[in-house]
Formats: structure tokens, C-alpha cells, sequence
């Protein structure tokens, strides 16, 4: 019964860390457009938070490159488990546009594991949302799921 | 006390009020949101994020992090154990101290620059309401004759009548206990990220839901000091916590954060004018 109340509670209170990996910002916009009250993601519990030691989703927009990929790394180590990655958007997913740029490394999933891909250019509000969802259907399926 | 009472208050002490500050917590979270035009989260929402933050995995900087975060809850519990069983009102100020103090020693145990920023400014704050709780109590003795709780209720008069601007003073140090706006400087209640978390940075998983629920119990320890000023019926106990609470909601969805400059002189100058007032009408009066 307490491990039934306790991934409850994880499905029911998904605290989300936003990380700019180099984005043209089309991607940050919707994010946080979908904590605004026209969207208003806390009524299911979840939480901008500015610190990866008390976030349990991970969102990644834009690019990896060789500068940012340590610090996508490092934010990632930092979050205690269980966990969830989504990359947003196009450049996310893939690197997008600049995937043949000699910079970059390409989508996050070359760094870090992700969980969900939700694609767009930018991605839409109602699509990140989605993503979220999804990402709390894996917490739904225990901790093996993330 | 005989041994029936004292087992009813262990357990209204250690569960119920708990419990109750939670719905209230969680309450507070929606009427925050309605007033920003949103939905806001279910009531239980604040335990859904202590039941997950249990059940995280713990991370640890250093051993410090983990022993200060068990002391400060049990400073906060015993504090309100010491309250349910009517004792002595100094003893439990100076144990809710020594709780409040082993926070900031946790955050100032790590190099992280967000965690120390955020626990001297939780010093600042804990300088702030520390005296103003003193002064409340010195107005208690004056008006009781006693610092024991028990004597408040053997008054037939509520203390509001003979205190009302040491109710002010304490409401002054219950908005920065609760961390609500303008005093919100350390570790807001609603705005999470200032200073990255302040001086929560650096509990996470399990620790920060141990120094979460410790925060629940200095919550109950302020609002029973508040219950105080009201001892002589339960429905106006109630409205008074009621009505002081919404305030708070109210203050903190109509002002902004200030610096800890501002508050330092604004809650001690307004503190120090009303409690000596106050404290000299109850000495002459």
C-alpha cells in the first residue's frame, strides 16, 4: 500500500527544471508559456523549479554543443532519481537546422538518455504538455519505467 | 495532567496538527492561485510532495546535511510536544531556536554560493522575528503573571483585549516564519526560485522532505502561539486563526519581495514601537 501511495505521489508531483542548450528561444517561450495561467500546469502539481537537486523532470530545448554538453551532463548527474528526460523541439530531437554546423554534437539524446521526444518548430504548449504526460505514465510504471 | 491527557495531546501534537497545517498549506496554495486567475493544485498537493521527496533517492554534499536536517525536525517537534503539554513558553522559544538555527548550519556546510547566500539571509530573518517573539511573550508574563501556558488558560478574558499590537508583531513574525511576502528573502513559499531555492538549495530528496515537514511543525508551533490569544472558546480560536491566516494570503499576493535591509528595519521598528507601547499600557494599565 505504501508503494502504491508513493507512486501516486511521484505521478501526482513532477517538479520540472528547464535547460536552455542553445535554443533560438522559440522553444523557452512555449515552455514557459505553459506555466502561465493560461495554461496553468500546477493544477497538476508540477513546479518550475531553478534548482536539478529538487527537480524530478528534466526539459531540454536547442542544440547540444561541445560547450553545453558537460552542463547538460553535470544538471543531469545532479538529479536524484527517479528521473525523466524530454527533449523539446526540433533541435532537441536531432540538432535540427544546425545538425551539419560544426559545433554541435546533435540531439540531447547523444549526451544524456531521453525519456520523451516531442517534436515541433517551436513546439507547441499543448505538446510539451503532452510530453509531461507521458513522462509521468513512466513514473505510472515504476521505477524500472524511468 | 494525568496520563489520558497527556497521550491525547502526544497524539494532537504529533499527527493531527501536522496534518491540519498541511490542508491548510495546500489550501493556501489554491486560494494563491484563484487570486492569480489560475486553478491552482488539488488540497493534498503538499502531500503528494513530501510522499515523493521520500521516496527520492538521497543525495548527500556532506554527513552535516543529513544530521542538521534531523535536528531542525526535532526542534520543531519537540518545541510543539512542549507546547501540547502546557509548558513553559521560554523553554519552547529557546528549543524553536536552536531547530531554526540548525537549518541555516546545514546550508552554510556546503560552498554551493546559492546555499550560503540563502542561509545568511535565513540568519537575517531568524534576527528579524527572534526578538518580536521575545517581546510577545514578556507581554504574556505581564498580562498572566506566569510564562507557564496553563496560565493563559485559567484567564477568563481573552488576551486580544490586553494585547492587540503584540497580536500585530507576532503577525510580523509568523509572515516570516511562514516565508510569504515582503519577507520572503531566504526561501520563498511560492516563488521557487529565488536564489535557486535559497537556503534549500542543498536538500534534496528525502532530506528536503524532513526539513519540509519540519516546517510544518514551526507552522504549528506559530499557530498555536496565535491560538493563545484566543483561549476562551474553540469557534473564536478558529475564526481568529482563520482570519489571520487569509491575511497573511492577502499580504503575500499584494507585496513584493523587499531586501533584508528593508526588513530588518521595517519589522524592527514597527515591532519594537508596538510592543513597547503594548508592553507599557499592560505595566501601567
Amino acid at each position: 500500500m505504501f508503494s502504491k501511495f508513493l507512486q501516486k505521489c511521484r505521478v501526482k508531483s513532477p517538479w520540472v527544471l528547464h535547460f536552455d542548450c542553445g535554443s533560438c528561444n522559440g522553444c523557452d517561450i512555449e515552455t514557459l508559456a505553459v506555466l502561465t495561467p493560461v495554461y496553468d500546469v500546477e493544477r497538476f502539481g508540477i513546479i518550475n523549479m531553478g534548482n536539478p537537486k529538487h527537480a524530478d523532470v528534466l526539459l531540454v530545448t536547442g542544440t547540444v554543443n561541445h560547450r553545453n554538453k558537460k552542463v547538460l551532463r553535470n544538471l543531469y548527474d545532479q538529479m536524484p532519481s527517479p528521473k525523466a528526460v524530454i527533449a523539446i523541439g526540433a533541435c532537441g530531437l536531432s540538432g535540427g537546422v544546425f545538425r551539419e554546423a560544426f559545433n554541435v554534437v546533435g540531439g540531447v539524446d547523444k549526451v544524456i538518455p531521453v525519456n520523451v521526444y516531442v517534436p515541433g518548430c517551436p513546439a507547441k504548449p499543448e505538446a510539451i504538455i503532452d510530453g509531461v504526460v507521458r513522462a509521468l505514465e513512466l513514473f505510472q510504471a515504476g521505477p524500472e519505467g524511468v | 495532567m494525568n496520563t489520558i491527557q497527556i497521550i491525547m495531546a502526544l497524539i494532537a501534537g504529533l499527527f493531527l496538527a501536522p496534518l491540519a497545517v498541511g490542508l491548510i498549506t495546500g489550501l493556501d496554495r489554491r486560494i494563491t492561485a484563484r487570486l492569480q486567475s489560475r486553478l491552482g493544485p488539488p488540497i493534498l498537493q503538499p502531500f503528494y510532495d513530501i510522499g515523493k521527496l521520500l521516496g527520492k533517492e538521497a543525495i548527500l554534499t556532506n554527513q552535516w546535511m543529513a544530521f542538521c536536517s534531523l535536528a531542525y525536525l526535532a526542534g520543531a517537534v519537540i518545541s510543539v510536544v512542549l507546547f501540547f503539554l502546557q509548558s513553559d513558553l521560554l523553554l519552547i522559544f529557546f528549543v524553536q531556536a536552536i531547530g531554526s538555527v540548525f537549518l541555516v548550519m546545514g546550508a552554510l556546510s556546503v560552498p554551493s554560493p546559492y546555499s550560503q547566500a540563502g542561509a545568511n539571509r535565513e540568519l537575517l530573518q531568524i534576527l528579524a522575528y527572534e526578538p518580536l517573539l521575545i517581546l510577545v511573550i514578556v507581554g504574556i508574563f505581564l498580562s498572566t503573571g506566569s510564562f507557564k501556558i496553563g496560565a493563559v488558560y485559567a484567564m477568563d478574558q481573552p488576551l486580544l483585549f490586553k494585547m492587540p499590537l503584540l497580536f500585530l508583531v507576532l503577525g510580523i513574525a509568523l509572515t516570516i516564519k511562514l516565508r510569504k511576502s515582503p519577507f520572503d528573502i531566504s526561501g520563498s513559499h511560492h516563488a521557487h526560485q529565488e536564489v535557486v531555492r535559497g537556503v534549500y538549495t542543498e536538500y534534496s530528496g528525502p532530506y528536503l522532505g524532513i526539513v519540509e515537514i519540519a516546517h510544518w511543525f514551526e507552522i504549528v508551533l506559530f499557530l498555536c502561539l496565535i491560538s493563545l490569544f484566543w483561549s476562551t472558546g474553540v469557534v473564536g480560536l478558529v475564526i481568529l486563526l482563520g482570519v489571520t491566516y487569509f491575511a497573511e494570503i492577502l499580504v503575500d499576493n499584494t507585496t513584493s519581495r523587499m531586501t533584508w535591509k528593508w526588513m530588518i528595519g521595517s519589522a524592527w521598528s514597527m515591532g519594537l514601537v508596538f510592543s513597547l507601547i503594548n508592553l507599557l499600557w499592560l505595566y501601567y494599565g
